[in-house]
């Protein structure tokens, strides 16, 4: 098991005001899943991801990580965890502005004891996200969703168990977006754990499994195929593409972006087809 | 090995982050620069006074002792000045049973006319002494012979010239022999004193004329003359006991009641020296003083520009909180930033003290200044000085930095 919540709570004061941005949520994650976190702004998406992270602590409740139990560390040992065990990826990638995409990469090694190989585990995390020509090129020679692969080859570099991403393609164009979703596909097919925070339904469809919040509490947890929002999205998605791409028909070539429509509806029409 | 690692790295991206922000890392530094700069000029000015005017003090010889007769406060206006004069009684009193004495000479000088046919030069300085003169000030004849005792006691018309009064009065390569008139009267030449190498502090510019006769002479021409005492110690050591027996048998041979202050004065070069050193060290003090303000000065610009530091990287140390670097590691990551910073400065410092001490050298030769070098010790108290500033004043933005909160600093625009 990687990780076990039990009714975890984070309560924040706003003067005389408490915040239950958690009110008692259980989670478990099994190693090799892709899970999905979504609700809306003040859900309390952001706090559980922030303490699944090891970022924050939890006001109350219980969270293991790969057998620690994390809610009862102090700073200095939170960051070890976070070093050892959980790759970030951030909407707007954080990557050292004056740093090569190779120093990006080191970055956590700074900070570990695997740090001897430094050079050898970013080179091969780079490969991995396909930018092994790349490596010398600071952030700002390198497009959005190669910026996006640097931060994933971050995440990646000291084989981590857990890679959390918190909204990857909210700083993506969708065919960008896509690329980078494809490229945490196939980081779990080799058995990477990956948790996700979204509040977008495309992207979530890709997870295997998505978890629902509403007002600091879990509403829903299935596996994607039967998740009733979902689906009901998906169809609604389909529907609407099926009626743009017939009045694309009619009113000629010049109407909408052909390839932009056509490639999202053969990636939900598959989509669609999945839970059949 | 893990900690090499990571603080080699931690310099490299100091200096990267000093070296992207160049200018303003400079202005920032420009306190400590300041500071360094000046007081490495004043050590180096200092030092150079110090090696020169010990080696003049001596040339002198340090065991020189000098004993004066002087109206003391108290008396002010009760005795005369006459009163207070050496005596030749005196003198002798001293040479008799003074044991730590070596030797001593009576001393007195006369601003008289000199004479040779056409030439004539006023107000030139005319110095009397016995021939024990030669051993006390370190200084001989290079031709002819000096003062007999003979001379002395029978008051002999003879003198001695340097090499400037030669030229001056026109006289004779091989003036031994010849005569000049010294006050309306005529000396013969009986030798040429060498001069003495006394540039800077002491004696600035060139020599000047000199005309040396002996003691019982001078005061059978001028009876009211000022006489001194020259004496040389026995040994340096003794110079405390030298001054105690000097000022019993002053105090017997002029019967000075016990309780009534000494009516003479006594001076070793030695004291002049620890006097000057002191003087110097007051001196290095009271700079230290003013750069330890401009320290501080300089300090608090490394604080303030490392507080915006921490303020605009505020995403990277959330970012690096993030991938794992505890927070001691953010906090040596920027003290030694802040270090490395006010070490820099301190460089740039020894370099603009090292200019001001040569174009010191440049702009006064042939004065102290000459011989300012700036000292090794020196150089060293400026790097620690500096590098405790950066840490000093480093240390609060980087506790500031070491505590923030990872999320907030990713969330911060």
């Amino acid at each position: 098991m990687t990780i076990r919540i039990r009714n975890m709570r984070k309560i924040y004061k706003m003067g005389v005001e408490r915040i239950h941005a958690l009110a008692g949520v259980d989670l478990d994650i099994e190693r090799n899943e892709f899970v999905a976190i979504m609700g809306a702004s003040g859900s309390g998406k952001s706090t559980l991801m922030n303490i699944l992270g090891c970022l924050d602590r939890p006001t109350k409740g219980f969270y293991e990580l790969n057998g620690k139990l994390t809610h009862k560390m102090g700073a200095a040992e939170l960051a070890a965890v976070r070093n050892k065990e959980i790759g970030f990826v951030f909407q707007s990638f954080e990557l050292l502005p004056r740093a090569t995409a190779l120093k990006n990469v080191m970055l956590p090694l700074l900070y570990s004891k695997r740090g001897w190989q430094a050079r050898r585990a970013a080179k091969r995390a780079l490969e991995r996200v396909g930018l092994s020509d790349r490596m010398r090129h600071r952030p700002n020679q390198l497009s959005g969703g190669q910026k996006q692969r640097v931060a994933i080859a971050r995440a990646l570099v000291n084989q981590p168990s857990i890679i959390l991403a918190d909204e990857p393609t909210g700083n993506l164009d969708s065919t960008t977006g896509d690329e980078i979703i494809k490229l945490f596909n196939e980081l779990h097919r080799e058995g990477q754990t990956i948790v996700i925070v979204t509040h977008e339904e495309d992207i979530a469809g890709h997870a295997e499994r998505i978890v629902r919040l509403r007002d600091g509490k879990i509403i829903s947890d299935m596996p994607t195929a039967d998740d009733p929002i979902h689906r009901q999205w998906v169809e609604q998605a389909a529907a609407k593409l099926t009626s743009i791409t017939d009045d694309t028909r009619g009113a000629g070539p010049d109407a909408a972006q052909p390839f932009d429509v056509a490639t999202t509806f053969v990636a939900l029409a598959d989509r669609a087809e999945a839970p059949a | 090995m893990m900690f090499v690692r990571f603080f080699t790295q931690t310099v490299v991206s100091a200096l990267g982050q000093i070296w992207v922000n160049k200018l303003r890392a400079v202005l920032t530094a420009l306190g400590i620069i300041i500071g360094v700069g000046s007081i490495t000029a004043v050590i180096a000015a200092l030092e150079g006074m110090k090696t020169n005017i010990l080696t003049q003090f001596e040339s002198f010889g340090s065991d020189t002792m000098w004993i004066w007769g002087e109206v003391p406060r108290e008396l002010r206006g009760k005795i005369q000045w006459s009163q207070v004069r050496i005596t030749v009684e005196q003198v002798e009193a001293l040479q008799e049973h003074c044991q730590t004495i070596e030797t001593l000479t009576p001393v007195t000088s006369n601003s008289w006319t000199i004479e040779n046919g056409d030439v004539a030069l006023a107000g030139i300085q005319v110095t009397a002494f016995r021939p024990e003169w030669h051993d006390i000030e370190r200084r001989y004849v290079i031709q002819g012979r000096q003062f007999s005792s003979v001379d002395e006691e029978t008051r002999r018309q003879v003198c001695l010239v340097n090499e400037q009064a030669v030229n001056e009065l026109r006289l004779d390569r091989d003036p031994v022999g010849d005569y000049i008139t010294v006050d309306r009267r005529r000396f013969m030449i009986i030798g040429i004193l060498e001069t003495k190498d006394s540039g800077g502090m002491l004696r600035m510019g060139d020599a000047q004329t000199e005309v040396f006769v002996p003691f019982s002479t001078a005061l059978k021409m001028n009876q009211w003359t000022w006489p001194y005492l020259m004496a040389k110690i026995k040994s340096p050591d003794l110079i405390d006991d030298a001054k105690a027996e000097v000022r019993f048998i002053m105090r017997k041979a002029r019967e000075l009641e016990p309780g009534t202050p000494d009516t003479f004065g006594i001076q070793v070069l030695q004291n002049a020296i620890d006097q000057f050193k002191k003087v110097a060290s007051s001196i290095t003090l009271v700079a230290g003083g003013i750069v330890a303000v401009s320290l501080l000065v300089g300090g608090i610009g490394i604080m303030n520009i490392m507080l915006v530091s921490v303020s605009e990287r505020t995403r990277e140390i959330g970012l690096r909180k993030a991938v794992g670097a505890r927070p001691g590691v953010i906090m040596i990551q920027f003290l030694v930033e802040a270090v490395l910073l006010c070490v820099v400065g301190g460089a740039i410092g020894i370099v603009v003290g090292q200019g001001l001490t040569v174009a010191m050298q440049l702009l006064f030769p042939d004065t102290p200044f000459e011989s300012a070098e700036i000292p090794a010790w020196a150089i060293l108290l400026a790097f620690a000085f500096s590098g405790s500033v950066g840490i000093i004043f480093g240390i609060f933005p980087a506790i500031k930095a070491a505590l923030l909160n990872p999320i907030s600093a990713l969330r911060k625009d």
